[in-house]
């Protein structure tokens, strides 16, 4: 298809593509990839050096780093893409009826996002996990709720910046009902813009989701979990600095894919930024807008 | 065929639980006959545009009622292949994602056309509007604003619509390529017989094209004249228009 | 005296290496109104744009432009952007992009004025005030405080044009100043562009793809074309004795709008 030709074009694209399918990959089949038990406590191997079996060396309790590496992928990348893409898709659903039907709806849709944005985000989640208990699954739920309704506006903003074209209002005219419109119309166009807003919110849900294992509400010790791990390596962050290097790099590298992969899929599926000369200098414009957008 | 009776809109303005209405449209009737050109002249917010919409059936008026052939236009289904529309912002008639191909066969392919017959109308339609079918791959922003507004009509009367409304569909253009496009729009018109409702503030062009003209002021019809008759215009307003036109 | 000079401008865009201008020379005359005209994408606003020198970083110009013996692309930018308002004035096509919407229009002005001038709140304000009554605008202290969505796209031009009436620039640089305006409109603000040349003798470069209005307000035309002047000389000549092919066809275009219309008026042809 015309759209994988012209990423395949972007290296950096197919680089972050490779990547994230890679890392996907070792997360679903991480009792496969990973050499070693995760959990296996071995004190004799405490803060070992990386050796032949043990690539990426061991931890405060012997374990190997590269195997929690590979399980940690579960819950850090995930479940967090899976907590993004239903939150993300209550978002779409409201925010499209909401800007595509305006009026009353819009109104109404508006004011109960307003009361969930209302709500710290902490405290939000603590209150879920206090109800439903510890466990990384109602984390996930109090993501879902703290997030559909801040996605929801912005795509309603989104929405309704392009529901106004003439070639929308064409479309309506010439009797297309309202799903054909918002299909074939609306979504592509948004589609860069929600691609970009989510893929900058996967970097503050691994952070966050890491920051409440941190707190003893997500994930239960002895599982492995990046976050985690970047908290287990923080005391000793400056006589072994190098055991934060690998769960640091990990959620560096992950989320860098992740961005640089919208960013290259919103220049190869929109045709004006793909036969533009300055297609650096757009892709600039759209960073530096969706910054302001989580500023 | 198209009749527009009584008709009335406001909008809202203010928050939410704010009562305050702006009139736009105030008890507007008139009507379009078969193969007739009608203008509709009126300054920038006079509620011309919104009067378009209501006619498209975008949306609804508050009072009264617009009809084709004695049936009520807000219904999709009435539309649909019927009546179509042109434009005029050119940087945004077109959906950025289309082709000009894809873009002309839209209305097409919601008729429930298959996708050969409405491929091999296409090369005929881009032949009515003066273009070659090496447009048929191109994007829009590949264009220049009169290729543009072309291809827009191409795709306006795929359908072979009754009646075309042409929202300000050339105010945007260059005055040598607003000659051009009102000639297509007549040879157009002696091909498939349609009717157009133009809306316009520019005078001159609506004295070029249309059969009668529609003065609109504030919301309020001022005025009707067949064209042939327009220096022999009643109100003060007319006049005054008229009196301030810059000719060449 | 020549007011403007410019000699062999060219202008280009650094990214593409596209010339957007080919060696254009031009000059205006002190108190003369020059034209520009062309279809869209002719250059015809880039021009404008570089003898303010307010075109897009990538936008490279080069070649002599002479205001009042000084040569613009010399100025540091700091010099240049006290010359822009006081002494080379723009009005610009469409009022509503023109005005900040998150103030009232007063407050812009007020603004701008106060860059240029150390004039007390009132000074300017009595200034303003007289500036926008001889452009025909009632009620002038109310105007101040309305925000530019409140009003219309003709009272925003006219607006412009009494900011510029402030600044008695040298030269005011009006690029298509009507094109967005309906009848009635265009033609108030063809006529106070007409009594501000009466009135102050400012000389002016016209852009627009209108020949009619251009021929009420300039005495000198330069017809362009893909980047290139192609015809230039005193308006009269140009229109009823165009030489180059493309010039005549702008004019047959035009006169072909205006025809039927003055048929129907029976106005004499």
């Amino acid at each position: 298809m015309n759209i994988w030709l012209s990423l395949s074009k972007d290296k950096l694209a197919v680089m972050s593509l490779l990547i994230i399918v890679a890392t996907l990959a070792a997360g679903i089949f991480a009792p496969q990839f990973a050499p070693h038990d995760p959990t296996e406590v071995n004190m004799q191997l405490k803060y070992a050096a990386s050796s032949w079996t043990y690539l990426l060396g061991n931890d405060h309790l012997g374990r190997c780093i590269l195997s929690r590496l590979i399980y940690g992928i579960r819950p850090s990348v995930l479940w967090v893409l899976v907590a993004l893409a239903i939150s993300v898709c209550i978002g779409a659903v409201i925010g499209f009826i909401a800007g595509y039907f305006r009026g009353k709806i819009d109104a109404f849709m508006m004011r109960i996002c307003d009361v969930m944005l209302s709500f710290p985000g902490y405290v939000m989640t603590l209150a879920v996990v206090g109800i439903l208990g510890a466990g990384l699954e109602h984390i996930l739920i109090a993501f879902v709720v703290m997030k559909w309704a801040w996605f929801a506006r912005v795509i309603r903003t989104a929405v309704m910046q392009y529901s106004d074209m003439d070639y929308v209002k064409f479309a309506k005219a010439s009797g297309s009902s309202h799903l054909t419109v918002i299909v074939r119309h609306i979504v592509p166009v948004t589609f860069a813009d929600i691609a970009v807003i989510s893929s900058g919110s996967i970097c503050s849900m691994i952070l966050q989701i890491s920051g409440l294992s941190f707190l003893g509400l997500g994930i239960q010790a002895p599982n492995a979990e990046w976050g985690m791990m970047l908290n287990e390596a923080r005391g000793v962050m400056f006589s072994r600095p190098e055991l934060m290097l690998a769960p640091g790099l990990a959620i560096i590298i992950v989320v860098s894919a992740f961005n640089f992969l919208s960013d290259a899929l919103q220049a190869a599926i929109n045709p004006q930024l793909k036969t533009a000369q300055r297609k650096l200098q757009a892709s600039e414009v759209r960073v530096s807008s969706y910054e302001s957008i989580r500023g | 065929m198209l009749s527009v009776s009584h008709v009335e809109k406001s909008y809202k303005t203010g928050g939410l639980f704010s009562n305050e209405r702006q009139e736009v449209l105030r008890k507007v009737s008139f009507e379009c006959s078969h193969g007739e050109c009608l203008g509709i002249i009126g300054e920038s917010g006079s509620g011309k545009s919104t009067l378009g919409r209501l006619l498209l059936g975008i949306e609804k008026p508050d009072r009264g009622s617009v009809l084709f052939e004695g049936e009520n236009v807000s219904d999709h289904a009435v539309r649909l292949g019927n009546i179509s529309a042109v434009f005029q912002d050119y940087t945004s008639s077109i959906n950025p994602f289309f082709t000009v191909e894809a873009a002309i066969m839209e209305p097409l392919l919601q008729q429930k056309k298959t996708r050969v017959d409405a491929k091999s109308k296409v090369d005929r339609l881009l032949n009515h509007v003066g273009l070659d079918s090496s447009y048929r791959k191109k994007y829009p922003h590949e264009l220049s604003g009169g290729e543009v507004q072309r291809v827009c009509m191409a795709r306006a009367i795929s359908t072979e619509p009754k009646c075309i409304v042409l929202d300000e569909s050339i105010s945007s253009l260059d005055v040598s390529v607003q000659i051009q496009v009102l000639e297509l729009l007549k040879t157009l018109k002696s091909i498939y017989k349609m009717s157009y409702i133009f809306i316009t503030h520019d005078i001159q062009a609506a004295a070029y094209i249309c059969d009668r003209v529609i003065i609109f002021r504030s919301g309020q019809i001022e005025e009707i004249v067949p064209i042939a008759k327009l220096k022999d215009v009643q109100s003060d307003y007319a006049r005054k228009l008229l009196k301030h036109i810059i000719t060449f | 005296m020549n007011l403007l000079e410019v000699e062999n401008l060219c202008i280009w865009d650094a990214g593409t290496n596209e010339t957007i201008v080919h060696n254009s020379s031009f000059h205006v005359k002190q108190g003369s109104c020059l034209a520009i005209v062309g279809e869209s994408g002719s250059g015809k606003s880039v021009t404008c744009r570089s003898l303010m020198r307010l075109n897009k970083a990538w936008i490279r110009q080069s070649g002599d432009i002479r205001f009042k013996g000084e040569d613009v692309n010399l100025l540091s930018a700091k010099e240049m952007r006290k010359k822009r308002g006081k002494e080379l004035c723009m009005i610009m096509q469409n009022g509503m992009r023109a005005f900040d919407p998150s103030c009232v229009v007063g407050v812009h002005c007020k603004e701008t004025l106060g860059a240029h001038f150390d004039w007390s709140k009132s000074e300017m304000e009595a200034k303003m005030k007289r500036a926008m009554e001889s452009v025909m605008l009632k009620d002038p202290i109310s105007l101040l405080n309305k925000y530019p969505h409140q009003m219309s796209g003709g009272m925003l031009q006219r607006m412009m044009i009494a900011l510029a009436l402030v600044f008695t620039p040298d030269l005011i640089i009006a690029d298509e100043p009507t094109t967005a305006l309906d009848t009635i409109s265009q033609y108030e603000v063809i006529e106070q562009l007409l009594l501000l040349r009466e009135n102050m003798g400012t000389s002016m470069i016209f852009i627009s793809h209108d020949l009619g209005v251009v021929r009420k307000i300039a005495d000198d035309v330069l017809v362009m074309k893909d980047g290139e002047i192609i015809e230039r000389g005193p308006i009269n000549m140009v229109f009823t004795e165009a030489q180059h092919e493309y010039t005549q066809y702008l004019v047959s275009t035009r006169r072909a709008l205006s025809h039927h219309f003055k048929k129907l008026i029976g106005e004499e042809l």
